[in-house]
Formats: structure tokens, C-alpha cells, sequence
């Protein structure tokens, strides 16, 4: 039974061509000019990540650039480079969190989950962390490692990783009905690690490769009400879904390069996802799906490029509010706030 | 013995090329009398610059200097000199400047060859666009690849100069330490074309280090092929026009705005100040842009109004042009009196 639901499913993944579906409707869409408003003299960088929480806070993880790689001691250590900030309902900015925090140096992620907490992936100090609504350190997954490898090292190892936090550029956290958390670890590794509500590690799956259940870079999760786990495969250009224990159910291959997911919440929840263009191009892909849980597209809008409207290498999108989305993007350090019509 | 002799002659020879200078090989250029204006930045107390190698105007003469202190910053200045406020404090694309210029529009463009990112920035500092990107810091420290430049890319800088654009707002951007090109982008930052490539070269239409970069009104795009030690004309396709080799190493260069612009060459003294250097370079030469000079100004020193390694012009004004010096850490401004003497052609 098990070999002939691989046998099916091999035959899904090959049936299907592996581009995007360029036919899909055209969803007509406005993007909100001066969404967030900064302070003078603060700028964003990348944008790793944009999440807002029930009150419709936006947060906003963004790479500021800078980190500091001290010199002149034993070994060579490293700090900064990534800052999260906190907006009002109006984009009106209202604080900094977690300033020269030590799990702070390459944004990759944040997310605020249904009680209102604030998770944070770091790419670069490999931590997750949550912060609670008053703004505390609640829970950390990960350690940064204590100091910097001058010059750096190749990528190594099959993307399995160990059966621990221990993380390789991790890019996304989700969580089931139940509390567990499920992390995407990301581009160094090439896994999906599942933790208890408590932070205790339950399992992980999943190493490099094109395979069924293989990835050649977990870039974005969700996960769904059933408890079922999304993971953007972008590299595969592909969505693989798992149930909760990590076994392959089926896979979309109609999204090109799948690097930021999210899932409406409510009933008949819909997925968004970014097919990003590169970031050394903006001349191919770009555009936003729209897609039913079971894989069918149901439209799509936007495509690469500097303009308002258009995306640079879309990392993060927040789709809380139905059809208001906030997408933050890599290449036009930027976080555009988009209304859907 | 000998082996080691030869390769400390090597060593020597290799020392001599990284510090190019070239005497210019025009003849008979009358000097062009100036007034220099003593002190003209006023910094707040506390506050310094650092090498100075960019500076420009907007339409209200505000000064905008984008400098190397611990951190690069950029400051704008009033017409005055006075200290306004700084712009892009902490920002992603600040690491190691090497331009600014200021569009019609009055927008601030920094090119920054430690970031390879051009921005954008409105004139109250608001980052409007970006080209480029930055290596993402994630990947770690990364040693230079030994062996010849990566192939171009459309969207990726390595390690770019300078800024210009067209009257109709397309964007020319030269490419730099290493790659040895000028890209054309429309005005919303989509590539259009490129002249050179990853590789140096001497033919026209090949660079050896593109190091600054204007457009003249009539859309053409001039070129300082540093390494080369030439400047080149280029069409709005980037097709070669001509080229100019007898003003020394081609530096930096401005166009003044207007309806008659003048240019003006920079064939800076090298850095380091080596023996004999402060003899042969050091001047700024203005001329017509049919290639007719006009004159020529300023010599090597430490103190102003001499200068220390000229790293970029501002002529929005042909009568008082601002200059950014690296080895000086200063920025100075000089008042001309309209001429029209003429002594020589650039060739």
C-alpha cells in the first residue's frame, strides 16, 4: 500500500509540469501608498519578515545591515545586522524589539501566532525566537554559535540534520491547532524539525534532494487546521504537504519558485504564495498565487520589479486580514501593504 | 639571487600600476585663475569627515557629501556650507561610498562600492529605489575568488562607480572595480542594455576600471576609463563615439547643467603621493564638449587650495566648482571668473 501511494504520488509530481501556471485569472490589486511610516533617520533593509497580530500590530524583521565581527581577540565574534520593529494598525511606527539582541544578525522570518506571539528566525545566529505579547523572551530554539568561521565554510552534509534544534539557516516557524511548532530548516539544512508546545524536539524529516519528501531548500510552512504541514520547496519549484507526523500526502507543482507562504485563517482558508524572481533578476517570475488548499490556483497578481505594484524577491507575506496583504521583500527593501479587489 | 631580484622588480612593477599616473600629453594649457573658498563645510562639533570622495549639488545649491568616516555617511549641507542633516544613517546599502549625485528631480543617488548598491533616495531622504544588492551577510567571509572577474549580471554591481541619467530619466550606472562595464536601465530600474563586460579592455567600448560617469544633454554618456587613462563618449545605446587620451588618467569628470555645458577632467594625482607624482598630475581641465579645452586649474598639496587625490567634480555651476579629495578628507569649493580663452583640443 505505502509503495503504491509513492508510485502514485511519483506519478502526480511527474504529471504535472514544474512552472508556474501562467493562465491563472488576474486578481486586480492596489498596493497602499506610505503603508508604514518610520521615524526620520531609520531605514529598513531587507525584509526578511511581516506579521501582524489580532490587533492588526505589524512587525516587521528586517536586515539593517552591519553586523560587527570583532577583531583582535581569540576568535573572531559577531553581532548585529537585523532589527525588528513594531508598527500601529496605521503603519505608524511605535517601538523597536529585542534592540542588539544576541539572536539578531540575518532576518529570515516573523510570525505571530494565535495567542499573539511574536516568533522571530534568524538565518544567520540559526535561533528561533519567541517573545510574548509584553514583549519577553519566552522560548528559544537554536544557539547561535559563539564565534564566526573567518573564512566562511562551504555548505556540507545532506540536509537532514540532527535530531535537536540545532538549525543551518532556518527560514520559518508555523504551528498546529494542537501548539506544536514546526520549523523550516532552510537553506543550510533541508528539513522540516517538529517541536512539543514546549519547545521539546519530536521529530524532524526530510535532506536534499528532488525526491518526494526531499527538498532542495525548505524556504516557507504553514499549516492548516487538519494540522497538515505546506513547506515551499522552492529550489524544486514545488509546495510539498505532509500531515502532521511528516509523511508526504501530494505535492503543487504549479507555483515556480515558492519562497514565502501564507494561509487565511477562518473557514475555507486559501492559500498565498510567492513564485519570487531572484534577486539578481527582476526580468522573470515575480507574481503572487492564490490557491486552494488542494492545490488549485484560483489567481494571481503582481509581477517583479521596483515599481509599487510590483514585487523584488518577495520573502514574507501576511494575509490575516483576507484580502489585505502586508509582502515584504529582499530586493526593494520594502514592505508593501496590498488590497485585493 | 636573481630570482629574487626579479621578483622584487615584479613587486615594484606591480606596486607602479596600482598607483597609475599619467602626465597629460595636451600642451600649451593656460591656467584658469580661481578664488578658493577657505572652510567651506561647517560641521557640527564632534563631527568629522572622512575621505571625502563624493560630493554634489541639487537645484538649490545644497551641498550633499557622501564620505568614508568609521561608518559611511552621508551629510547635506546648505549653499552656505551650513550643516543640515544627515540622510541614510545606518542604512543597508552604506558601506564604502564612492558617489553621489543629485537628478532634475533633485533626488540623491549614492553609489556604494562596499554594498554594490545604487539607491534612490527623495529629497527629503526617503529611499525611493535600488539596484543591486548586497551580499547577504549570511553566507560569512567570503575571500575574493582568485582568477578572472565572475561573468556580469544584469541586476548585480561589482563594485560600481558612478551614477548619470538621460533627459528622459534612464539610468546609466558604471561598473566598476570588477567589472569593466556601463549598464543602461530605464527609470524604473529594468536593464536595457550594457557597453564592456566583466572583462577589461582597450578597444572602444571596453573599459579598464569605468571609475565616474555623466550624461550630457544630448544623451550621450561620458566615461573616465581610469586604468586606461582616457575618457570615453558613448551614444545613448552605449555605442563608442570617440575617445579623449591626451588629459592624463581619466579620473572623474563632470558636465555642467544649462543649455551650454562645459566639462571638466580630473587627471587626479595618484594616491600615495609618490616620488614625482605631485609634478606631472593633479590638474582639472575644463573644455567644451566638442572637445575644444578651455583651460586648466589646481595642483597637488596637502593644503588647500591644493589638492590630494580629486575623486569627484561638481560643475552644476561652471563658475564654482566643488571638489572631493580622498587623501584630504575635504571637500573645497572654487569661484571662477567666466572665460572663454581657448588653448588646445582634447584628443
Amino acid at each position: 500500500m505505502k509503495r503504491l501511494m509513492e508510485a502514485l504520488l511519483a506519478t502526480v509530481i511527474a504529471g504535472v509540469p514544474a512552472i508556474a501556471q501562467t493562465d491563472a485569472a488576474e486578481i486586480k490589486f492596489d498596493s497602499v501608498a506610505n503603508a508604514l511610516q518610520l521615524p526620520a533617520g531609520l531605514y529598513l533593509g531587507e525584509v526578511g519578515g511581516v506579521a501582524t497580530n489580532s490587533h492588526g500590530d505589524i512587525f516587521v524583521y528586517t536586515r539593517t545591515g552591519h553586523p560587527t565581527i570583532t577583531i583582535g581577540t581569540a576568535r573572531p565574534f559577531a553581532h548585529g545586522g537585523s532589527r525588528l520593529f513594531q508598527f500601529d494598525p496605521n503603519g505608524k511606527f511605535v517601538r523597536e524589539i529585542g534592540k542588539d539582541s544576541y539572536g539578531f544578525m540575518f532576518a529570515a522570518q516573523v510570525r505571530v501566532d494565535p495567542n499573539d506571539n511574536i516568533w522571530v528566525v534568524d538565518q544567520m545566529t540559526n535561533m528561533v525566537i519567541k517573545f510574548d505579547p509584553q514583549r519577553r523572551v519566552s522560548m528559544l530554539l537554536g544557539r547561535k554559535e559563539e564565534s564566526v568561521r573567518v573564512p566562511a565554510r562551504p555548505p556540507s552534509g545532506n540536509g537532514a540534520g540532527q535530531p535537536t534544534d540545532l538549525f543551518d539557516r532556518p527560514t520559518d516557524v508555523a504551528w498546529d491547532a494542537a501548539g506544536n511548532i514546526f520549523v523550516a530548516d532552510g537553506l543550510g539544512n533541508a528539513r522540516i524539525a517538529k517541536f512539543d508546545k514546549d519547545g521539546k524536539f519530536v521529530k524532524s524529516w526530510g535532506k536534499r534532494g528532488t525526491g518526494p519528501g526531499e527538498f532542495a531548500n525548505v524556504r516557507s510552512i504553514a499549516v492548516d487546521a487538519q494540522g497538515d504541514v505546506y513547506a515551499a520547496d522552492g529550489g524544486n519549484r514545488r509546495i510539498q504537504v505532509f500531515d502532521n507526523d511528516g509523511n508526504l500526502k501530494t505535492a503543487f507543482t504549479n507555483v515556480g519558485n515558492a519562497q514565502a507562504l501564507c494561509m487565511t485563517k477562518g473557514p475555507n482558508p486559501v492559500l498565498y504564495v510567492s513564485n519570487s524572481n531572484p534577486p539578481d533578476d527582476i526580468d522573470l517570475d515575480g507574481e503572487i498565487y492564490k490557491m486552494r488548499l488542494d492545490g488549485t490556483i484560483t489567481g494571481k497578481f503582481g509581477r517583479a520589479g521596483k515599481l509599487p505594484k510590483e514585487f523584488g524577491t518577495v520573502n514574507a507575506i501576511d494575509c490575516r486580514n483576507g484580502n489585505t496583504l502586508y509582502v515584504g521583500e529582499i530586493g526593494n527593501l520594502r514592505v508593501q501593504k496590498l488590497v485585493l479587489h | 639571487m636573481k630570482r629574487m631580484m626579479s621578483s622584487v622588480v615584479l613587486v615594484v612593477l606591480a606596486a607602479g600600476s596600482a598607483f597609475a599616473q599619467r602626465k597629460a600629453t595636451i600642451e600649451n594649457v593656460h591656467d584658469i585663475p580661481f578664488s578658493p573658498v577657505p572652510n567651506l563645510l561647517k560641521l557640527p562639533p564632534g563631527e568629522y569627515l572622512g575621505e571625502a570622495v563624493a560630493v554634489a549639488t541639487n537645484s538649490k545649491g545644497h551641498i550633499f557629501v557622501y564620505h568614508r568616516s568609521a561608518n559611511t555617511r552621508l551629510f547635506e549641507f546648505d549653499q552656505a556650507g551650513n550643516f543640515l542633516k544627515e540622510i541614510g544613517s545606518g542604512y543597508y546599502g552604506f558601506e564604502f561610498a564612492h558617489s553621489v549625485r543629485v537628478d532634475k528631480d533633485d533626488n540623491i543617488w549614492t553609489v556604494d562600492e562596499g554594498t554594490n548598491m545604487v539607491t534612490k533616495f527623495s529629497p527629503d531622504g526617503k529611499v525611493l529605489m535600488v539596484l543591486g544588492r548586497r551580499p547577504p551577510a549570511v553566507l560569512g567571509v567570503q575571500a575574493a575568488p582568485p582568477g578572472p572577474n565572475l561573468p556580469s549580471q544584469k541586476y548585480i554591481f561589482c563594485r560600481p562607480t558612478d551614477v548619470g541619467w538621460d533627459p528622459q530619466g534612464n539610468i546609466f550606472v558604471s561598473d566598476g572595480y570588477c567589472n569593466n562595464r556601463v549598464v543602461k536601465y530605464d527609470k524604473n530600474g529594468r536593464f536595457l542594455a550594457q557597453a564592456g563586460s566583466e572583462k577589461a579592455g582597450k578597444a572602444l567600448g571596453e573599459f579598464n576600471l569605468p571609475h565616474g560617469l555623466q550624461v550630457d544633454g544630448q544623451g550621450n554618456v561620458w566615461v573616465a576609463d581610469r586604468t586606461n587613462s582616457r575618457y570615453q563618449v558613448l551614444d545613448n545605446n552605449l555605442k563608442p563615439i570617440r575617445e579623449i587620451t591626451n588629459l592624463g588618467v581619466g579620473w572623474t569628470m563632470c558636465i555642467s547643467q544649462g543649455p551650454h555645458q562645459y566639462a571638466f577632467f580630473s587627471n587626479s594625482n595618484p594616491n600615495g603621493n609618490m616620488p614625482g607624482t605631485w609634478d606631472i598630475t593633479g590638474e582639472i581641465y575644463k573644455a567644451e564638449l566638442d572637445g575644444t579645452v578651455i583651460g586648466k586649474f589646481g595642483h597637488p598639496g596637502k593644503l588647500a587650495p591644493g589638492f590630494q587625490v580629486v575623486h569627484m567634480l561638481d560643475c552644476r555651476n561652471p563658475n564654482e566648482v566643488i571638489v572631493g579629495e580622498i587623501e584630504s578628507w575635504r571637500v573645497q569649493k572654487l569661484i571662477f571668473q567666466p572665460t572663454t580663452a581657448k588653448a588646445g583640443s582634447a584628443q
